[in-house]
Protein backbone atom coordinates (compact mmCIF):
# COMPACT_ATOMS: atom_id res chain seq x y z
CA UNK A 1 0.00 0.00 0.00
CA UNK A 2 1.26 3.48 -1.31
CA UNK A 3 1.21 6.12 1.73
CA UNK A 4 -1.42 8.17 -0.94
CA UNK A 5 -3.40 5.73 -1.18
CA UNK A 6 -3.66 5.05 2.55
CA UNK A 7 -3.99 8.30 3.25
CA UNK A 8 -7.22 8.74 0.77
CA UNK A 9 -8.68 5.78 2.12
CA UNK A 10 -8.54 7.08 6.14
CA UNK A 11 -9.84 10.14 4.91
CA UNK A 12 -12.75 9.09 2.92
CA UNK A 13 -13.38 6.53 6.31
CA UNK A 14 -13.19 9.22 8.92
CA UNK A 15 -14.99 12.56 7.09
CA UNK A 16 -18.71 11.62 7.75
CA UNK A 17 -18.03 10.52 11.41
CA UNK A 18 -16.25 14.21 11.97
CA UNK A 19 -18.87 15.70 10.00
CA UNK A 20 -21.68 14.33 12.69
CA UNK A 21 -19.72 15.06 15.44
CA UNK A 22 -18.91 18.55 14.18
CA UNK A 23 -22.67 19.22 13.43
CA UNK A 24 -23.43 18.22 17.30
CA UNK A 25 -20.16 20.15 18.63
CA UNK A 26 -21.45 23.33 17.25
CA UNK A 27 -25.10 22.80 18.75
CA UNK A 28 -23.51 22.01 21.96
CA UNK A 29 -21.51 25.43 21.47
CA UNK A 30 -24.71 27.26 21.00
CA UNK A 31 -25.64 26.12 23.91
CA UNK A 32 -22.72 27.07 25.99
CA UNK A 33 -23.24 29.83 24.14
CA UNK A 34 -26.31 30.69 25.70
CA UNK A 35 -25.39 29.86 29.38
CA UNK A 36 -22.96 32.74 29.15
CA UNK A 37 -25.25 34.52 32.69
CA UNK A 38 -24.87 31.05 34.46
CA UNK A 39 -21.29 31.10 33.94
CA UNK A 40 -20.50 34.38 34.93
CA UNK A 41 -22.52 33.79 38.07
CA UNK A 42 -21.51 30.29 39.31
CA UNK A 43 -17.72 30.07 39.32
CA UNK A 44 -16.52 26.68 38.71
CA UNK A 45 -19.10 26.11 36.06
CA UNK A 46 -16.84 26.77 33.34
CA UNK A 47 -14.43 24.16 34.41
CA UNK A 48 -16.20 21.66 35.10
CA UNK A 49 -17.66 21.25 31.83
CA UNK A 50 -14.55 19.55 29.82
CA UNK A 51 -14.71 17.04 32.69
CA UNK A 52 -18.74 16.71 32.73
CA UNK A 53 -18.62 16.06 29.03
CA UNK A 54 -15.74 13.97 28.53
CA UNK A 55 -17.15 11.74 31.84
CA UNK A 56 -20.42 11.43 28.85
CA UNK A 57 -17.72 10.25 26.42
CA UNK A 58 -15.88 7.53 28.29
CA UNK A 59 -18.65 5.80 29.59
CA UNK A 60 -20.86 5.89 27.03
CA UNK A 61 -18.49 4.99 24.38
CA UNK A 62 -17.36 2.45 26.54
CA UNK A 63 -21.08 0.85 27.35
CA UNK A 64 -21.68 1.45 23.34
CA UNK A 65 -18.77 -0.55 22.28
CA UNK A 66 -20.00 -3.45 25.07
CA UNK A 67 -22.95 -3.63 23.18
CA UNK A 68 -20.83 -3.71 19.92
CA UNK A 69 -19.29 -6.69 20.97
CA UNK A 70 -21.60 -8.96 22.41
CA UNK A 71 -23.78 -8.61 19.39
CA UNK A 72 -21.20 -9.53 17.57
CA UNK A 73 -20.26 -12.51 19.96
CA UNK A 74 -24.02 -13.45 19.78
CA UNK A 75 -23.93 -12.65 23.32
CA UNK A 76 -26.83 -10.60 23.43
CA UNK A 77 -30.09 -10.31 20.87
CA UNK A 78 -31.06 -7.40 19.03
CA UNK A 79 -34.28 -7.29 20.61
CA UNK A 80 -35.70 -5.17 23.22
CA UNK A 81 -38.83 -6.98 23.74
CA UNK A 82 -37.09 -9.40 26.12
CA UNK A 83 -34.15 -7.32 28.19
CA UNK A 84 -31.54 -9.13 28.48
CA UNK A 85 -30.10 -8.91 32.77
CA UNK A 86 -26.76 -8.54 31.40
CA UNK A 87 -27.54 -5.69 29.39
CA UNK A 88 -29.69 -3.64 32.67
CA UNK A 89 -26.18 -4.38 34.18
CA UNK A 90 -23.98 -3.57 32.08
CA UNK A 91 -26.22 0.23 31.76
CA UNK A 92 -26.53 0.21 35.35
CA UNK A 93 -23.11 -0.06 36.01
CA UNK A 94 -22.47 2.81 33.10
CA UNK A 95 -24.81 5.12 35.09
CA UNK A 96 -23.27 4.52 38.58
CA UNK A 97 -19.89 5.04 36.98
CA UNK A 98 -20.60 8.40 35.14
CA UNK A 99 -22.75 9.50 38.51
CA UNK A 100 -19.50 8.98 40.65
CA UNK A 101 -17.15 10.65 37.97
CA UNK A 102 -19.35 13.60 37.95
CA UNK A 103 -19.30 13.96 41.91
CA UNK A 104 -15.62 12.98 41.89
CA UNK A 105 -14.82 16.17 39.46
CA UNK A 106 -17.41 18.58 41.14
CA UNK A 107 -15.16 17.88 44.18
CA UNK A 108 -11.97 18.12 41.75
CA UNK A 109 -13.01 21.12 40.89
CA UNK A 110 -13.77 22.60 43.84
CA UNK A 111 -10.51 21.54 45.38
CA UNK A 112 -8.36 22.99 42.90
CA UNK A 113 -10.52 26.41 42.84
CA UNK A 114 -10.08 26.75 46.62
CA UNK A 115 -6.40 25.82 46.59
CA UNK A 116 -5.65 28.36 43.33
CA UNK A 117 -5.20 31.89 44.21
CA UNK A 118 -5.20 33.01 40.23
CA UNK A 119 -8.90 31.87 39.98
CA UNK A 120 -12.02 32.59 41.41
CA UNK A 121 -13.22 31.13 44.48
CA UNK A 122 -15.42 28.22 43.60
CA UNK A 123 -19.56 28.39 44.53
CA UNK A 124 -20.68 25.86 46.75
CA UNK A 125 -19.58 22.39 47.32
CA UNK A 126 -22.74 21.18 47.47
CA UNK A 127 -23.78 23.08 44.84
CA UNK A 128 -21.43 21.89 42.13
CA UNK A 129 -21.74 18.15 43.64
CA UNK A 130 -26.01 18.04 42.96
CA UNK A 131 -25.63 19.97 39.41
CA UNK A 132 -23.14 17.44 38.65
CA UNK A 133 -25.20 14.66 39.70
CA UNK A 134 -28.36 15.95 38.52
CA UNK A 135 -26.49 16.58 35.16
CA UNK A 136 -25.26 13.37 34.73
CA UNK A 137 -28.41 11.28 35.52
CA UNK A 138 -30.41 13.09 33.33
CA UNK A 139 -27.92 13.37 30.41
CA UNK A 140 -26.76 9.52 31.62
CA UNK A 141 -30.31 8.08 31.28
CA UNK A 142 -30.78 9.78 27.26
CA UNK A 143 -27.87 8.83 26.39
CA UNK A 144 -28.25 5.00 27.86
CA UNK A 145 -31.56 5.08 25.90
CA UNK A 146 -30.39 5.99 22.61
CA UNK A 147 -27.18 4.75 22.33
CA UNK A 148 -28.76 1.27 23.20
CA UNK A 149 -31.78 1.84 21.17
CA UNK A 150 -29.53 2.50 18.24
CA UNK A 151 -27.32 0.27 18.63
CA UNK A 152 -29.35 -2.64 18.40
CA UNK A 153 -31.93 -0.92 15.95
CA UNK A 154 -28.52 -0.47 13.32
CA UNK A 155 -27.24 -4.03 14.03
CA UNK A 156 -30.53 -5.26 12.79
CA UNK A 157 -30.11 -3.19 9.34
CA UNK A 158 -27.34 -4.51 8.80
CA UNK A 159 -24.85 -2.08 10.07
CA UNK A 160 -21.78 -2.55 11.85
CA UNK A 161 -22.41 -1.43 15.29
CA UNK A 162 -18.75 -0.63 15.87
CA UNK A 163 -18.64 2.03 13.72
CA UNK A 164 -21.98 3.60 14.71
CA UNK A 165 -20.87 4.36 18.52
CA UNK A 166 -18.08 6.50 18.01
CA UNK A 167 -20.36 9.09 16.00
CA UNK A 168 -23.42 8.29 17.36
CA UNK A 169 -21.77 9.11 21.24
CA UNK A 170 -19.93 12.31 19.89
CA UNK A 171 -22.54 13.90 18.12
CA UNK A 172 -25.18 12.85 20.86
CA UNK A 173 -22.88 12.95 23.95
CA UNK A 174 -22.05 16.77 24.00
CA UNK A 175 -25.76 18.36 22.76
CA UNK A 176 -27.21 16.23 25.54
CA UNK A 177 -24.32 16.87 28.21
CA UNK A 178 -24.46 20.60 28.00
CA UNK A 179 -28.71 20.74 27.39
CA UNK A 180 -29.11 18.50 30.82
CA UNK A 181 -26.18 21.03 32.73
CA UNK A 182 -28.23 24.01 31.69
CA UNK A 183 -31.04 22.05 32.98
CA UNK A 184 -29.30 21.47 36.11
CA UNK A 185 -28.23 24.73 36.44
CA UNK A 186 -31.44 25.98 36.58
CA UNK A 187 -32.79 23.27 39.03
CA UNK A 188 -30.34 23.50 41.53
CA UNK A 189 -30.14 27.15 41.36
CA UNK A 190 -34.13 27.58 42.24
CA UNK A 191 -33.73 24.96 45.51
CA UNK A 192 -31.08 27.70 46.84
CA UNK A 193 -27.69 25.58 46.31
CA UNK A 194 -26.05 27.88 44.58
CA UNK A 195 -26.07 30.83 46.12
CA UNK A 196 -28.07 33.92 45.43
CA UNK A 197 -27.28 33.50 41.51
CA UNK B 1 -11.08 -8.43 26.68
CA UNK B 2 -12.93 -7.70 30.27
CA UNK B 3 -16.24 -8.05 28.15
CA UNK B 4 -17.37 -11.50 29.09
CA UNK B 5 -18.11 -10.77 33.26
CA UNK B 6 -21.43 -8.66 32.82
CA UNK B 7 -22.34 -7.32 36.38
CA UNK B 8 -21.76 -4.09 37.61
CA UNK B 9 -19.21 -5.04 39.97
CA UNK B 10 -16.58 -6.59 37.79
CA UNK B 11 -17.74 -3.65 35.25
CA UNK B 12 -17.01 -0.92 37.58
CA UNK B 13 -13.66 -2.64 38.57
CA UNK B 14 -12.59 -2.39 34.76
CA UNK B 15 -13.61 1.08 34.06
CA UNK B 16 -13.79 3.25 37.34
CA UNK B 17 -10.20 3.54 37.87
CA UNK B 18 -9.06 4.72 34.73
CA UNK B 19 -12.43 6.77 34.91
CA UNK B 20 -11.29 8.60 37.60
CA UNK B 21 -7.50 9.64 36.55
CA UNK B 22 -9.17 11.05 33.01
CA UNK B 23 -11.59 13.23 34.93
CA UNK B 24 -8.71 14.16 37.24
CA UNK B 25 -7.23 14.89 33.72
CA UNK B 26 -10.17 16.86 31.94
CA UNK B 27 -10.15 18.82 35.40
CA UNK B 28 -6.82 20.04 34.60
CA UNK B 29 -8.17 21.14 31.13
CA UNK B 30 -11.27 22.57 33.06
CA UNK B 31 -8.72 24.50 35.15
CA UNK B 32 -6.98 26.49 31.35
CA UNK B 33 -10.71 27.31 30.58
CA UNK B 34 -11.14 29.04 33.85
CA UNK B 35 -8.00 31.03 33.47
CA UNK B 36 -9.19 32.51 29.81
CA UNK B 37 -13.32 32.67 31.01
CA UNK B 38 -13.38 36.26 31.09
CA UNK B 39 -11.95 36.70 26.99
CA UNK B 40 -14.58 33.53 26.23
CA UNK B 41 -17.35 35.46 28.12
CA UNK B 42 -16.88 38.45 26.43
CA UNK B 43 -16.87 37.08 22.95
CA UNK B 44 -19.80 34.56 22.86
CA UNK B 45 -18.03 32.90 19.22
CA UNK B 46 -15.02 32.03 20.85
CA UNK B 47 -17.31 30.15 23.26
CA UNK B 48 -19.13 28.46 20.98
CA UNK B 49 -15.58 27.04 19.83
CA UNK B 50 -14.97 25.20 22.90
CA UNK B 51 -16.76 22.18 22.92
CA UNK B 52 -16.43 21.49 18.86
CA UNK B 53 -12.93 22.53 19.10
CA UNK B 54 -12.57 19.68 22.07
CA UNK B 55 -14.39 17.41 20.45
CA UNK B 56 -13.06 17.27 17.00
CA UNK B 57 -9.61 17.49 18.38
CA UNK B 58 -10.10 14.51 19.92
CA UNK B 59 -12.11 12.60 17.09
CA UNK B 60 -8.76 13.05 15.08
CA UNK B 61 -6.71 11.73 17.81
CA UNK B 62 -9.11 8.62 18.63
CA UNK B 63 -9.61 7.63 14.53
CA UNK B 64 -5.80 7.32 14.20
CA UNK B 65 -5.34 6.00 17.10
CA UNK B 66 -7.85 3.00 16.13
CA UNK B 67 -6.70 3.07 12.80
CA UNK B 68 -3.29 2.17 14.36
CA UNK B 69 -4.57 0.10 16.73
CA UNK B 70 -6.14 -2.51 13.93
CA UNK B 71 -2.87 -2.12 11.93
CA UNK B 72 -0.68 -3.26 14.79
CA UNK B 73 -2.88 -6.06 15.53
CA UNK B 74 -2.76 -7.22 11.94
CA UNK B 75 1.11 -6.76 12.23
CA UNK B 76 0.77 -4.69 8.93
CA UNK B 77 2.74 -1.42 10.80
CA UNK B 78 6.53 -1.26 11.30
CA UNK B 79 7.81 1.62 13.54
CA UNK B 80 10.40 2.98 10.86
CA UNK B 81 9.80 6.65 9.05
CA UNK B 82 9.23 5.02 5.46
CA UNK B 83 6.00 2.94 7.06
CA UNK B 84 4.02 3.85 4.21
CA UNK B 85 0.51 3.10 7.04
CA UNK B 86 1.97 5.55 9.46
CA UNK B 87 2.63 8.43 6.81
CA UNK B 88 -0.34 8.05 5.18
CA UNK B 89 -2.31 7.78 8.26
CA UNK B 90 -0.85 10.96 9.54
CA UNK B 91 -1.14 12.75 6.08
CA UNK B 92 -5.00 11.85 6.06
CA UNK B 93 -5.34 13.32 9.57
CA UNK B 94 -3.60 17.12 8.75
CA UNK B 95 -5.76 16.69 5.56
CA UNK B 96 -9.12 16.05 7.69
CA UNK B 97 -8.19 19.06 9.77
CA UNK B 98 -7.60 21.35 6.80
CA UNK B 99 -10.95 20.39 5.52
CA UNK B 100 -13.07 20.26 8.93
CA UNK B 101 -11.63 23.24 10.82
CA UNK B 102 -12.29 26.19 8.41
CA UNK B 103 -16.12 24.84 8.24
CA UNK B 104 -15.76 24.91 12.18
CA UNK B 105 -14.83 28.47 12.61
CA UNK B 106 -17.26 29.56 10.13
CA UNK B 107 -20.20 27.63 11.67
CA UNK B 108 -19.19 28.87 15.10
CA UNK B 109 -19.02 32.48 13.67
CA UNK B 110 -22.52 32.11 12.04
CA UNK B 111 -24.18 30.67 14.54
CA UNK B 112 -23.20 33.41 17.52
CA UNK B 113 -24.37 36.32 14.36
CA UNK B 114 -28.04 33.86 14.04
CA UNK B 115 -27.96 33.68 18.12
CA UNK B 116 -27.24 37.25 19.44
CA UNK B 117 -24.90 38.85 17.45
CA UNK B 118 -21.45 38.31 16.52
CA UNK B 119 -18.47 39.84 18.75
CA UNK B 120 -15.31 38.81 16.75
CA UNK B 121 -14.98 39.18 12.72
CA UNK B 122 -15.42 36.28 10.80
CA UNK B 123 -11.61 36.68 9.61
CA UNK B 124 -10.45 36.67 13.33
CA UNK B 125 -12.60 33.38 14.31
CA UNK B 126 -11.59 31.77 10.93
CA UNK B 127 -7.94 32.97 12.37
CA UNK B 128 -8.50 30.76 15.71
CA UNK B 129 -10.13 27.85 14.18
CA UNK B 130 -8.20 26.98 11.58
CA UNK B 131 -4.95 27.47 13.67
CA UNK B 132 -5.96 25.86 16.32
CA UNK B 133 -7.12 22.70 14.23
CA UNK B 134 -4.17 22.21 12.31
CA UNK B 135 -2.12 22.74 15.53
CA UNK B 136 -4.33 20.17 17.16
CA UNK B 137 -4.04 17.50 14.28
CA UNK B 138 0.18 18.24 14.51
CA UNK B 139 -0.12 17.26 17.92
CA UNK B 140 -2.65 14.47 17.41
CA UNK B 141 -0.56 12.54 14.99
CA UNK B 142 2.26 12.70 17.62
CA UNK B 143 0.24 11.75 20.36
CA UNK B 144 -1.39 8.86 18.70
CA UNK B 145 1.98 7.92 17.38
CA UNK B 146 3.86 7.89 21.07
CA UNK B 147 0.30 5.71 22.49
CA UNK B 148 0.32 3.08 19.55
CA UNK B 149 4.17 2.70 20.18
CA UNK B 150 4.06 2.53 23.98
CA UNK B 151 0.74 0.27 23.48
CA UNK B 152 3.41 -2.04 21.15
CA UNK B 153 6.31 -2.14 23.03
CA UNK B 154 4.63 -2.69 26.51
CA UNK B 155 2.52 -5.57 25.13
CA UNK B 156 -0.65 -3.78 26.24
CA UNK B 157 -4.00 -4.20 24.40
CA UNK B 158 -3.79 -1.07 21.91
CA UNK B 159 -7.88 -0.97 21.71
CA UNK B 160 -8.17 -0.67 25.85
CA UNK B 161 -5.55 1.86 26.47
CA UNK B 162 -4.25 4.08 23.20
CA UNK B 163 -8.02 5.02 22.20
CA UNK B 164 -9.10 6.16 26.11
CA UNK B 165 -5.63 7.69 26.34
CA UNK B 166 -5.28 9.68 23.53
CA UNK B 167 -8.92 10.91 22.76
CA UNK B 168 -8.47 12.74 26.70
CA UNK B 169 -4.95 13.64 25.78
CA UNK B 170 -6.27 15.51 22.73
CA UNK B 171 -9.52 17.30 24.44
CA UNK B 172 -7.06 18.49 26.89
CA UNK B 173 -4.49 19.84 24.52
CA UNK B 174 -8.03 21.11 22.62
CA UNK B 175 -8.11 23.88 25.05
CA UNK B 176 -4.64 24.60 26.16
CA UNK B 177 -4.26 25.01 22.17
CA UNK B 178 -7.81 27.28 21.76
CA UNK B 179 -5.96 29.43 24.73
CA UNK B 180 -2.75 29.67 22.43
CA UNK B 181 -5.15 30.20 19.49
CA UNK B 182 -7.52 33.40 21.28
CA UNK B 183 -4.14 34.67 22.41
CA UNK B 184 -2.43 34.88 19.24
CA UNK B 185 -4.62 35.14 16.51
CA UNK B 186 -7.89 36.52 18.10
Amino acid sequence: MRPGRVARDAYREALPALSASLVGGLIAGVVLGGMRGALADIPGLLVLVPALLATRGNVYSSLGARVATALHQGMITPRLDTVDDRLVQACAAALANGLLASAFAALAVFVSLSVLPALAAPAPLPGLVVLALVAGTLSGLTLTVVIVTAVLAGYRRGYDPDTLVGPLVTTTGDVFGLLFLLVAVRLTTAVGLLGGA
Amino acid sequence: MATTDWTIRAITRATLPVLLVLTLVEVGSGLVLGGFQSTLLRSPSLLVLVPVTIGTAGNLGSVLASRLSTALHLGLISFSPESEVLAGNALATLALAATVFPVVGAGAWALTELTGGARLSLPAVLRVAIGAGLALAVLAVFVALVATYAAYRLELDPDDVVVPVVTNTCDVLGVVVLFLAVRLLA
